[in-house]
């Protein structure tokens, strides 16, 4: 896989390429973040057809504190690739990638659900494992473990 | 929703729809217009509890992700920490951790499709299937102590060793089972009832699947030969041979048989695992995550409290990520864990197969019979404990 191909087009737009445990991590600005993985889902050097996972990760107390991971996979090359977002605390918005792949559509309402992170463009961003009333965002690392009380 | 339609719930509780799976349909007549899935009836919060936990604790909850394929929760769990931490684990090990994923692998499609079969009217297969899956649950109980949630692999290997009982038991099971194997499809394979409500239902595509990101059985039904064990080989599972079946349409009689023929391979592979078993350590020696023998306890004052410290502190993770996968039953399984360096994981995330298959579902279903459904929800095979976790 050459990195450079995408380091190249999206510039300042990524700010780090690591790979750790034999794992390329891209980790890239918020407002490149669909362009970037339109390029690596239909490049053909990248060819990810696959997104395999999309979670957040709540850094508390860092900030930025949430991250947006996807775990992107490319059947074509076998190879796999992850990008990450950061996203403030004050503004934990990013664009939604169901425009990409259909399959995106459960792993964004689920993120939204446990971590309160708003994907824009998505077509039904609910709540899907918490009931609809439900209060909070349980995955964050200030929501108690234990003694929360429903509203 | 107009006057013609009419809305219905199928489930929770509803005996075809597996465990606690909502699906709001809109029908006309017999047909469905528009399905609404509704899940998260068994959310019990378990990436929130093993932020909370040991990683060793996380063991326990894993085998709760997917009951029907414990032992495939605890391999790739374990395996992912191991990345992780970069233990090297004894080829010993490896074997029998592959033969009991294996076994639990034949011992999930049977119940699958013992259950399957009696929900399109079939009632005969089911007690063939539970037959044989009871031979495997009998051996696991005997090694583990445990049918259901046998916990027994360890962050470095095993919890004990196997017995004198397991490689009789695991040769004679194999030995037959090819041949139930063949007296299954005699029941079903040529059945014209079955074909009827198999052949042509719920077609899903290569393509759809890519963009759905479905794996496992159902994305080798629609002709893709993509195995996590051929293409990304973990535990040992190089060195042995077997071959992937695939379908070609990708309908829900593809997918039986793709199962069926995955049932076969992994008996295949189960006999090389127990003919070729190596001798030697079945736990590494990684005084980081294993617990010293019991023996040392008694003569050495530093195995009793590293012991000790394992117990009520667990050990520390250096900080990183990772993800690693494997394949279960029902498709690609993963873990991503972030470490910070402590005894707690940061975050697990778990990559439900069950979970991402079941995206399928409306596009399956969508301006087919309601009957269709039934067979449809069935040929995902999943399992809500994963869905939600």
């Amino acid at each position: 896989m050459n990195v450079e191909l995408m380091t190249d087009k999206f510039g300042g737009g990524i700010a780090s390429v690591t790979t750790v445990h034999d794992e390329i991590t891209v980790t890239a600005r918020r407002d490149i973040v669909i362009p970037l993985l339109r390029f690596l889902k239909e490049d053909e050097e990248f060819a990810c057809d696959f997104l395999t996972d999309l979670c957040g990760v709540d850094y508390l107390p860092e900030s930025p504190r949430f991250r947006i991971v996807y775990h992107l996979y490319s059947l074509k090359h076998q190879h796999r690739l992850r990008v990450k977002v950061a996203l403030e605390e004050s503004d934990p918005v990013v664009d939604s990638c169901t425009s990409l792949w259909a399959g995106a559509d459960w792993h964004e309402r689920e993120c939204f659900d446990l971590f309160g992170i708003i994907f824009k463009g998505h077509p039904n961003l609910q709540r899907l494992l918490l009931p609809p009333d439900f209060v909070g965002h349980p995955l964050r690392k200030d929501f108690p473990l234990e003694g929360f009380k429903e509203p | 929703m107009n006057e013609r339609t009419m809305k219905i719930n199928l489930g929770p509780h509803h005996p075809s729809t597996h465990g606690v799976l909502r699906v709001v349909l809109e029908l006309d007549g017999e047909t469905v217009v528009d399905a609404h899935p509704d899940i998260g009836f068994l959310h019990r919060g378990i990436e929130k509890l093993a932020e909370h936990r040991s990683y060793h604790q996380f063991i326990v909850l894993s085998d709760r992700l997917d009951y029907l394929a414990a032992m495939s929760n605890n391999l790739a769990y374990v395996t992912t920490i191991e990345k992780l931490m970069e233990i090297d684990i004894p080829r010993r090990a490896r074997y029998i951790r592959v033969a009991l994923a294996e076994l639990q692998r034949i011992a999930s499609h049977l119940f699958w499709l013992g259950t399957h079969a009696h929900d399109l009217g079939a009632m005969t297969p089911l007690f063939y299937m539970l037959r044989e899956r009871e031979a495997v649950m009998d051996i696991f109980e005997s090694l583990t102590g445990s049918r259901l949630t046998p916990s027994f692999m360890r962050i470095g290997g095993l919890a004990a060793d196997i017995d004198g009982d397991f490689i009789g038991a695991v040769k004679s099971f194999t030995d037959t089972f090819a041949d139930r194997v063949g007296e299954y499809e005699t029941l079903l394979t040529a059945n014209p009832i079955w074909k009827s409500r198999t052949k042509g239902v719920g077609v899903l595509d290569a393509e759809a699947c890519i963009n759905l990101g479905v794996t496992g059985p159902m994305l080798r039904s629609a002709g893709i030969d993509w195995d996590i064990r051929k293409s990304h080989p973990y535990s040992s599972y190089e060195e042995f041979h077997f071959e992937i079946p695939t379908g070609k349409t990708g309908d829900v009689y593809d997918r039986y048989l793709v199962r069926i023929g995955e049932m076969r391979q992994s008996a295949k592979i189960i006999r090389q695992v127990v003919e070729g078993l190596p001798a030697g350590p079945w736990l590494a020696r990684d005084a980081r995550t294993v617990f010293p023998e019991k023996k040392e306890l008694n003569t050495n004052i530093a195995a009793l409290i590293r012991h000790f410290g394992l117990v009520m502190e667990g050990f520390q993770v250096p900080p990183g990520e990772v993800y690693h996968s494997i394949e279960s039953p029902r498709g690609e399984l993963g873990f991503y864990v972030v470490s910070d360096g402590g005894a707690k994981p940061l975050r697990v995330k778990v990559r439900p197969p069950s979970f991402v298959n079941l995206q399928g579902l409306v596009r399956m279903i969508r301006g087919k019979l309601l009957s269709d459904a039934v067979a449809v929800i069935g040929a995902i095979d999943i399992v809500l404990a994963e869905v939600d976790r």
